[in-house]
């Protein structure tokens, strides 16, 4: 419980790295950030600040590989997106189907969903 | 098409069932077994203590007492002869306190009248030979022809020879209804002279009907229900399942015990009895409690607890922190306590083999002998087949020197892929296992067959890799294989298939 | 028989990094032997992102962490075998392994690195009651189906146990289209990183149920539904307080262990908590000449340190063929109040270099605590920190001077600040 009426606490877990760092931020009554405190690295304010406004996701997946070792190819995103288009992307990437071979950091999709990030292949195969 | 008449129908394919459709498959006659299973050996067969008990224990005059002691006598040239594997373990059964050791009295002049070789010593000496057992015995009778066998492995490797030589196997196939007294005229591909009867049954599952002269009914737990479909009315006998609960302990280099421990027996069996295995896994259990449903294998904390308690009556120092799986079994137990093996009453040609618990599976080739000698006797006179084969044996490559086993990998590659890394299972192996006559269709028939998911992981690393050979053998999608039952999904679709 | 200077069991993250690390100290005969058909280990199933930080300064997916050192170890002459499983090792370092190509072959190895990995505690191992159907599988099997693979085995799901691959595999569900009923933890803290917690289960509302364990399971042929009870701080589960969920899959994140089949076969002793070898500060086990690291060893939490781990046990193997690591006085470590574990479980002084890095894992969540060496009431070393946790492997350096004249036994605490 905040004890100053007119401030609100807000805990936050940083997702940034597995450090986890707890970082407190304190809004005023209108939404503005007065501080931002424990996060053990500049980062982490970054990610705090993002949060209150528009969090913010990395997102990985598969998509399916013809000729490869295995049958699923492992994705990421070039970039962060904003969290509630992560479903978007899992759609947008559900039936691509690539042909072996590809290199790791080859773009599988090119600015996914008009986001401007690149699906990406994590690995070669 | 004329429907094929059975001389024999045999409903049940566990260890009696099995072994009844090998013994008859040495004859001239037509024999078909249904079970309701995905596979061979599913029901109690797959669950119990996996001992053949050397005949002390069962009451004078029953039918347990003159079958176990009879079957633990022919286990061993059995076992041999259709290739399975069978260690003669011996066991101790150990003595606490005085009234025990009267107990001991009892079972040590049962054994005598019965010709069963015992040793009687103090538990000192019982000591010596068993470290790890508790400091409170004070006597034990050894029991050196007790043995233990893989029950389900012998049920299968029986009922391959039975297919191999003529014998129709329906499994995934539920009896739903029994007409006696039907009689098809053009039913006539019956090769054995069966003695002129009234008898014939449609004996009706959700797939097929199947004719035939005689049934023998090895149900297991739904002996009763099965039994009643035929008479259409109450059977004369109900089985109520005592379920068994057992934890089974990782494979050891020294398990706690080299023999088997029995407590002196109760009014409700055995007791909890600690049980090395062939492979050097350890079972502790079972307990013994009376349930309703059929189905109910299922394990509960307090009884295993129980267990746990019990067996510390008799070995100390039980490694339970090496436990890798529980499992429950259900006994099929009724009628008045002893095996129901007779021609039913009221049914000519319809034979009972119910209420086979324990010792059932150390009885079973004595109960399949007894059923064919006495109680069939005159029905079927089918003579002894001139060109009866033996089945080759499953490959297992723990069992072959260096040499054998490189020259098994020189013919197929696929013996030198490891696709277990519990029980060293190759692929070559579990692909012998698919393509038998009696071949796994499932990850547990794999399982039962050849060891993947047996092991410390429980199918952790290797199940996926197991599906996958299913699929690829068996020419089906990978969320068409399945566990066990029909039933038993893996996967439920393919990644995104639900996605438009 | 062939004989090699130095076969590393397991081409993971530690494999990898201990053979890159002995090739780079100078040891020009090293067999690395890998039973899956390439290098990488659990990596390549762990597609997420959140690896290599400490490492490359950039967080990578799974696979890509996996590639990276693929790619060094590429530019070395290490020999690799892939497709090939060890099956025996006797303390007299003889290694049996068999593959496709060459069928059963016995080798002797001059030193020999155990980088073997874990396995995952099995529903059965934990005794949970009820039925054994279809729809029960330890989190990474369902990793595995899912992302090598490429099959979903259910599409209403429920995780027992809170370690990080449960939590991964929720996030990774839902994505794909199933519904994540809850994550039941017996403990009354997590068991994954606070990061996992977020952005896998408060990113997805689902919820998280500590103190609770699963007391039933239902179905005969596939999973139907659970129960999960309350735990007393006895974790005996409390009547009247379940819950149930109508699921077809329970997926299984009650712990990692480490896979020692062929420590048993050695010889090689092992610790009770850590289930994994006693070693030296050389990763050297008490079986002359064998090492083991990484999750074969202990359980990490982060890859990275798995592959330094690798790597001080390359480092140590090479003293080791180089006839460096002297017969001499070790000092024992043990851990004391609030302390798990420790690893290494000794320290030779004359032998380590000028500091050595001591591994730890505490009993429950504390803040503001020191971490203590102690020998005897004399202090060797400490670190202050301002929250530690069973989640979390922690690290404690101690330097050589401050062991000198040592005897006996060291022993690490946890102290108020």
């Amino acid at each position: 419980m905040n004890k100053d009426a007119d401030t609100v606490k807000k805990v936050f877990t940083c997702i940034v790295c597995p450090r986890g760092c707890e970082v407190t931020a304190t809004l005023d009554k209108g939404g503005d950030i007065l501080s931002i405190e424990g996060n053990f690295c500049p980062r982490g304010e970054t990610y705090v600040r993002n949060e209150l406004t528009h969090p913010m996701r990395q997102l990985t997946t598969t998509v399916k590989i013809d000729g490869g070792i295995y049958s699923r190819l492992p994705v990421i995103l070039s970039g962060e997106i904003p969290k509630e288009r992560m479903m978007d992307v899992m759609e947008a990437v559900s039936d691509v189907k690539v042909t072996s071979p590809i290199k790791r950091g080859d773009v599988i999709v090119a600015d996914v969903c008009g986001l401007n990030v690149d699906v990406i292949a994590s690995r070669s195969m | 098409m004329a429907d094929t008449l059975y001389d024999v129908i045999i409903i049940g394919a566990g260890i009696t069932g099995s072994f009844i459709a090998h013994d008859l498959s040495k004859r001239e006659c037509n024999v078909l077994v249904i079970d309701k299973a995905a596979d061979v050996a599913d029901g109690a067969t797959m669950a119990n203590s996996a001992i053949i008990h050397a005949g002390y224990d069962p009451a004078p005059g029953t039918l347990k007492a003159m079958l176990n002691v009879r079957g633990n006598r022919m286990y061993p040239e059995v076992i041999k002869e259709i290739g399975e594997e069978y260690r003669a373990c011996s066991a101790f059964v150990v003595a606490v306190d005085d009234g025990g050791s009267k107990i001991l009295d009892d079972l040590a002049l049962r054994a005598s009248d019965r010709d069963i070789e015992y040793r009687d010593i103090s538990g000192d000496e019982a000591r010596r030979l068993e470290p790890n057992l508790s400091d409170d015995v004070i006597r034990a009778l050894e029991f050196p022809t007790t043995g233990i066998v893989y029950p389900w492995n012998v049920a299968i490797a029986l009922m391959e020879e039975a297919v191999i030589n003529g014998v129709t196997l329906k499994l995934n196939e539920e009896v739903t209804d029994i007409e006696a007294g039907v009689f098809k005229e053009d039913a006539n591909t019956s090769k054995a002279e069966t003695v002129k009867t009234d008898s014939f049954y449609r004996v009706k599952t959700k797939r097929a009907e199947y004719t035939g002269r005689i049934v023998i009914n090895a149900a297991g737990v739904y002996a009763d229900k099965i039994y009643s479909m035929a008479l259409g009315h109450s059977a004369d006998f109900s089985i109520t399942p005592r379920r068994g609960e057992y934890y089974v302990l990782d494979e050891m280099e020294n398990p706690v015990v080299s023999r088997i421990i029995y407590p002196v027996p109760g009014p409700s069996g055995k007791g909890v009895l600690v049980v090395p295995t062939i492979h050097n896994n350890i079972l502790v259990g079972p307990n013994s409690l009376p349930v309703d449903d059929k189905e109910a294998v299922c394990t509960t904390t307090e009884a295993l607890s129980r267990v746990k308690a019990a067996a510390a009556g008799t070995v100390k120092n039980i490694p339970f922190d090496k436990v890798i799986r529980t499992f429950a079994g259900l006994r099929p137990s009724g009628g008045d306590g002893d095996f129901i093996i007779e021609e039913s009453a009221n049914l000519a040609g319809f034979i009972n083999v119910a209420c086979i618990d324990s010792p059932g599976l150390a009885s079973a080739p004595a109960i399949s002998e007894y059923v064919i000698e006495e109680v069939l006797k005159d029905k079927l006179k089918a003579p002894y087949k001139n060109d009866y084969v033996h089945r080759k044996p499953f490959i297992r490559m723990y069992m072959l020197s260096d040499e054998e086993k490189n020259e098994m990998v020189g013919k197929d590659p696929a013996f030198g892929e490891i696709v277990c890394r519990c029980t060293l299972a190759s692929k070559g192996e579990i692909l012998d296992a698919i393509r038998r006559p009696v071949g796994a269709t499932t990850v547990k028939g794999v399982k039962k067959r050849v060891g993947p998911g047996l092991g410390r992981c429980q199918g952790g690393f290797c199940e996926p890799h197991v599906v996958e050979i299913l699929a690829d053998e068996l020419g089906i999608d990978r969320t068409e294989v399945r566990y066990d039952s029909e039933a038993s999904v893996i996967l439920v679709e393919e990644k995104g298939a639900s996605r438009i | 028989m062939i004989t090699r200077e130095l076969v590393i069991i397991g081409g993971g993250s530690a494999g990898i990094a201990a053979a890159i690390a002995a090739y780079n100290k100078g040891c020009r005969d090293i067999l690395l032997i890998e039973k899956d058909p390439e290098l990488g280990g659990i990596l390549l199933q762990c597609i997420h992102n959140g690896f290599g930080l400490h490492r490359f300064g950039e967080e990578l997916a799974g696979p890509a962490y996996a590639e990276k050192w693929t790619d060094m170890l590429g530019s070395t002459a290490v020999e690799v075998k892939c497709s090939t499983t060890v099956i025996h090792l006797t303390g007299d370092r003889h290694i049996t392994y068999v593959n496709p190509e060459e069928g059963y072959v016995t080798i002797e190895a001059k030193a020999v690195i155990l980088a073997v990995g874990c396995r995952e505690r099995s529903r059965g191992a934990i005794a949970t009651p009820g039925y054994r159907p279809s729809g029960v599988w330890t989190a990474g099997t369902a990793q595995k189906y899912l992302n090598i693979q490429g099959y979903m085995v259910g599409k209403k799901v429920f995780i027992l146990g809170s370690g990080d691959i449960g939590l991964i595999m929720a996030r990774r569900m839902t994505l794909e289209g199933a519904r994540v009923l809850g994550v039941a933890e017996i403990m009354p803290y997590s068991n994954g990183l606070p990061r996992n917690i977020k952005q896998c289960l408060d990113d997805f509302d689902i919820p998280l149920y500590l103190s609770h364990t699963v007391t039933d399971i239902r179905g005969k042929d596939r999973l139907s539904g659970i129960t999960i009870s309350k735990v007393d701080e006895n974790l005996t589960p409390i009547p009247g307080t379940e819950l149930d969920f109508d699921v077809d899959t329970l997926l299984m994140s009650v712990g990692l262990i480490p896979d020692t089949t062929l420590f048993d076969e050695a010889h090689i002793s092992l610790n009770r908590k850590t289930k994994g070898a006693v070693v030296d500060e050389h990763m050297m086990t008490d079986v002359p000449g064998i090492f083991a690291c990484g999750n074969g060893l202990h359980v990490h939490d982060l890859v990275d340190f798995v592959s330094m781990e690798g790597e001080e046990a390359g480092n140590g193997a090479v003293a080791f063929l180089r006839d460096e690591l002297k017969p001499a006085d070790r000092l024992s470590l043990s851990p004391g109040e609030g302390v798990s574990y420790v690893l290494p479980m000794y320290i030779c002084p004359e032998n380590m270099e000028e500091k050595t890095e001591i591994k730890l894992r505490v009993t429950g969540v504390m803040r503001d605590v020191s971490l203590v060496l102690k020998s005897g009431d004399k202090k060797i070393a400490e670190q202050k920190k301002l929250k530690i946790q069973p989640s979390e492997m922690e690290k404690l350096i101690v330097k050589r001077d401050d062991l000198a004249g040592l005897k006996g036994e060291l022993v690490l605490s946890v102290a108020k600040a």
